[in-house]
C-alpha cells in the first residue's frame, strides 16, 4: 500500500518534470545555504575557540603598576612592584590552580651563522601548563633548573625555522645575548594569538636564570606580570577579588591610595569574542532558514496548483473506493518526497559549497552531523509543514464535483 | 406481478423509499428528486432512462454512494447506507459497487494494468496479487496485449473495456453504469453492451443510466425518470417469462 502510494507520488512528479525540478530548486538552496552557513558559522566558532584555548582558559594578568620618574609615568608593567613572592603568595589562595610569574624581554638568539631577535620569556614550568601549551619534542626545565638559574632553553617554532632550518635543534647550543644556552624542547606551534601576535616567535627559558642573566631587572626578585589561573570560571570572581586584598595587604596600599598593580581579567576578552562569533552564526542561520521557509511555501503553492490540477483524478480515486486519508497520504507523501529530495540535493550542494569556502577561502568551516540532520529535520517537516493543507484540501474534495470538475 | 414473482427468488439489493433531493441554489430550492420508490433484485439489469435533468444522474450518484439525499432511505444489500461513515461509504464503492462512466475516466498518466489494479490499493492488495488479478480481468476484456500501454494509446471502446475491468476487479455485486455508450460509435457501442450482458449472466447485477432506447433495450428492465420521478417502469418481455420459467 505504501509503497505503491510511494510510487504514485513519484510518477506525479515524473509527469510534470520541469515543474517538479523548480519546486525542488527553492527547497535546494534553502537547505544548501543553511548547511554552507551553518558551517561557516560554526568554523569560525571553532577557530575562536581553538584561540581562547591556545591562551588558556580562565586567566588573569596581574600586571605591575606604573612608576613616575621626574613627572613621566612609564605604563604598566614597568615598575618592580610585583615579586616571585607575591606570585608564591597567590598561589596558595583559593581556588587558584596555577600561578606563573613571567618577565619579558627582547633579545637577539643566535645559532650558528643565523640571528634571529624574539621575545625571551622567563618563567616557570606552570607557564606551560597555564597555557596548555606542550612540547613537540624534548622535554620542560625542571624545579632544579629553577633553583640553580641553568642555561636552558624551549624555542618555538618561529624562532627554529629562523635559526635552525632543517638541523634537529635538541640539545644544540644557542647564544642569547652572548649567554650560551642548551636547547631542551621545541614548543608545539600555537599560532596566531587573538590580537594576531605569533605566539610562536618566542624562547620560554627559567624565571630565575632571565632574571640573572639575561634581562637584568633592576631588584632581584621582581617580575613583570604573575599569570593565575582559576580552578572554575565561576571562582574567577571570588579570585580576582581575592587576589586585590591579598595584594593591597602585602604592597601595604591604603585604601582610597592607588594600586601598584593591575589584575586583567583575559576571559571576558575570549568571551566576548566567542559571543561575537556565536551571534554571527545565528544570524547566518537566521538568514538561511528564511530561505528554507521560502522553498516550503514554494511546495505549497505548487501542491495547491497540483490539487486543482488534478481534481478529477481525485474524484476518480474515491469513486473506486480511496478513503479521505489514502487522498491525504497521496499529496502529503509527493511534498515530502519533493522536500526530501530537495533536501539530499540541497545537502551535497551545501557541504560541497563549504568545501569550496575551506579551499578558496581558507576559512575553517565544521559540518557537523548536527547541523545535517537539523536540515534534513527541518525539510522532511517543512514538506509535511506545507504539503498538509494542500493534501487536506484534496482529501475534502467532495466526489461528485470532483468527477464533474473539468 | 412478474416483479413479486423475482422477489421470491432473488435477494433484495437496492431498496430506495421516498427519496428526496434538493440543491440549494441562489435562485432557490430545486427538487431534483422527488419521492423515488425503487427496489431491485440481485443478478437484475436495469436500465434508467429520461431527459437531460430528469434526475437521472443524481439518483446513480446516490445508489453509488457519491451523494447523500435530502430524505428518504437507501438500503443497499441490506445496509443503511444513510448510517454508514466516510469510510465505510469509501470501502463500499470499493467493494460492492463498479463504476463506468461515459468518460471512461481512467487515469491518463496511468498504464492500463495498473488503472485496472488500482481499486485493489486501496482494498489493501499486494501488489504480485494486484498485477495477477488485474491481467486476468484485462485478458476477459480482450486487452491482454495492451497492458503496459497508455490510455492516450488505445480506442475509446478499448479504454471502456478497461474501465469495466477496473470495475469488476473486486468482485462487485453491482455496477453502475453512467451512459457507458454515450462517446462511442454505434458498432464499439455493441460491443460494450454484449460485455455487459455477459456479466449480467454471470450474476452481476447491473444499472445502466442512457437516452438511448436501443441501448437500454438490452436490459431486462425500463425505469424512465422524469422531472424527478419515476413515471414508467416495466420489464421487457422475454426477459419477464425468461425469470418465470426459472421461478417455476
Amino acid at each position: 500500500m505504501f509503497s505503491a502510494m510511494l510510487g504514485e507520488a513519484w510518477r506525479a512528479m515524473g509527469a510534470n518534470r520541469l515543474r517538479t525540478f523548480l519546486t525542488m530548486l527553492g527547497m535546494v538552496i534553502g537547505v544548501a545555504s543553511v548547511v554552507l552557513m551553518m558551517a561557516v558559522g560554526q568554523g569560525a566558532q571553532e577557530s575562536v575557540k581553538q584561540s581562547i584555548n591556545a591562551m588558556g582558559s580562565n586567566l588573569f594578568i596581574v600586571l605591575s603598576g606604573s612608576f613616575t620618574a621626574g613627572g613621566v609615568r612609564s605604563g604598566s608593567g614597568n615598575s618592580s612592584t610585583l615579586t616571585v613572592v607575591d606570585a608564591n603568595a597567590i598561589s596558595e589562595l583559593d581556588g587558584v590552580a596555577n600561578v606563573a610569574p613571567i618577565s619579558t624581554g627582547g633579545g637577539q638568539a643566535v645559532f650558528g651563522s643565523n640571528n634571529w631577535s624574539t621575545t625571551i620569556t622567563g618563567t616557570t614550568p606552570a607557564y606551560l601548563n597555564i597555557r596548555s601549551w606542550e612540547l613537540e619534542d624534548g622535554f620542560v626545565f625542571s624545579a632544579s633548573d629553577m633553583r640553580s638559574a641553568t642555561r636552558v632553553a624551549l624555542v618555538g617554532k618561529t624562532v627554529v625555522d629562523n635559526i635552525f632550518g632543517d638541523i634537529d635543534p635538541i640539545g644544540k647550543t644557542i647564544r642569547i645575548k652572548q649567554n650560551p644556552f642548551i636547547v631542551l624542547g621545541v614548543l608545539k606551534s600555537k599560532g596566531q594569538s587573538l590580537d594576531g601576535r605569533d605566539q610562536d616567535d618566542t624562547i620560554v627559558i627559567p624565571l630565575t636564570t632571565a632574571q640573572r642573566k639575561i634581562l637584568g631587572n633592576q631588584f632581584a626578585g621582581s617580575v613583570r606580570q604573575i599569570i593565575v589561573q582559576a580552578t572554575t570560571p565561576e571562582m574567577m570572581p571570588m579570585v580576582e577579588q581575592n587576589i586585590n586584598a591579598l595584594l593591597h595587604q602585602r604592597h601595604k596600599i591604603r585604601d582610597g591610595a592607588d594600586s601598584d598593580f593591575f589584575v586583567r581579567n583575559l576571559t571576558a576578552v575570549a568571551n566576548s569574542a566567542a559571543e561575537t562569533t556565536r551571534t554571527m552564526s545565528l544570524l547566518l542561520g537566521a538568514i538561511a532558514s528564511v530561505s528554507l521557509l521560502v522553498g516550503g511555501i514554494g511546495i505549497m503553492n505548487i501542491m495547491l496548483v497540483s490539487v486543482t490540477e488534478r481534481t478529477r483524478e481525485i474524484g476518480i480515486r474515491m469513486a473506486i473506493g480511496a478513503r479521505e486519508r489514502d487522498i491525504l497520504l497521496q499529496f502529503l507523501l509527493e511534498a515530502i518526497v519533493i522536500s526530501v529530495i530537495g533536501c539530499l540535493i540541497g545537502l551535497a550542494l551545501g557541504i560541497s559549497g563549504a568545501m569550496l569556502v575551506n579551499k578558496l577561502a581558507q576559512a575553517a568551516v565544521v559540518i557537523s552531523g548536527n547541523s545535517v540532520l537539523i536540515a534534513f529535520g527541518v525539510a522532511a517537516s517543512v514538506g509535511v509543514f506545507f504539503g498538509y493543507y494542500p493534501a487536506r484540501k484534496a482529501a475534502r474534495l467532495n466526489p461528485i464535483e470532483a468527477l464533474r470538475f473539468q | 406481478m412478474a416483479q413479486s414473482l423475482a422477489k421470491k427468488i432473488n435477494k433484495n439489493l437496492v431498496d430506495v423509499r421516498d427519496l428526496h433531493k434538493d440543491y440549494y441554489t441562489v435562485a432557490g430550492t430545486i427538487s431534483v428528486l422527488k419521492q423515488v420508490n425503487f427496489s431491485m433484485d440481485t443478478g437484475d439489469y436495469v436500465a434508467i432512462m429520461g431527459p437531460s435533468g430528469s434526475g437521472k444522474s443524481t439518483f446513480m450518484n446516490i445508489l453509488g454512494c457519491l451523494d447523500q439525499p435530502t430524505s428518504g432511505e437507501y438500503a443497499l444489500d441490506g445496509n443503511q447506507v444513510a448510517k454508514l461513515s466516510a469510510n465505510a461509504l469509501a470501502q463500499t464503492r470499493n467493494q460492492t459497487i463498479g463504476f463506468v462512466f461515459q468518460g471512461f475516466n481512467l487515469l491518463s498518466r496511468v498504464n492500463l494494468i495498473d488503472n485496472v489494479a488500482l481499486p485493489l490499493v486501496y482494498a489493501g492488495v499486494e501488489k504480485t496479487e494486484r498485477q495477477a488479478r488485474a491481467k486476468v480481468l484485462l485478458k476477459k476484456v480482450g486487452l491482454e496485449l495492451h497492458m503496459q500501454s497508455m490510455p492516450n494509446q488505445i480506442s475509446g471502446g478499448q479504454q471502456q473495456r478497461v474501465a469495466i475491468a477496473r470495475a469488476l476487479i473486486n468482485n462487485p455485486r453491482l455496477i453502475l453504469a453512467d451512459e457507458p455508450t454515450g462517446n462511442l460509435d454505434s458498432s464499439t457501442s455493441e460491443e460494450i453492451m454484449a460485455l455487459f450482458s455477459e456479466l449480467n449472466q454471470d450474476g452481476i447485477s447491473i444499472i445502466l443510466v442512457t437516452h438511448e432506447t436501443e441501448i437500454a433495450a438490452h436490459a431486462s428492465r425500463q425505469v424512465r425518470f422524469l422531472d424527478g420521478r419515476i413515471v414508467q417502469d416495466e420489464r421487457s418481455k422475454e426477459i419477464t417469462s425468461r425469470l418465470s420459467m426459472e421461478a417455476s
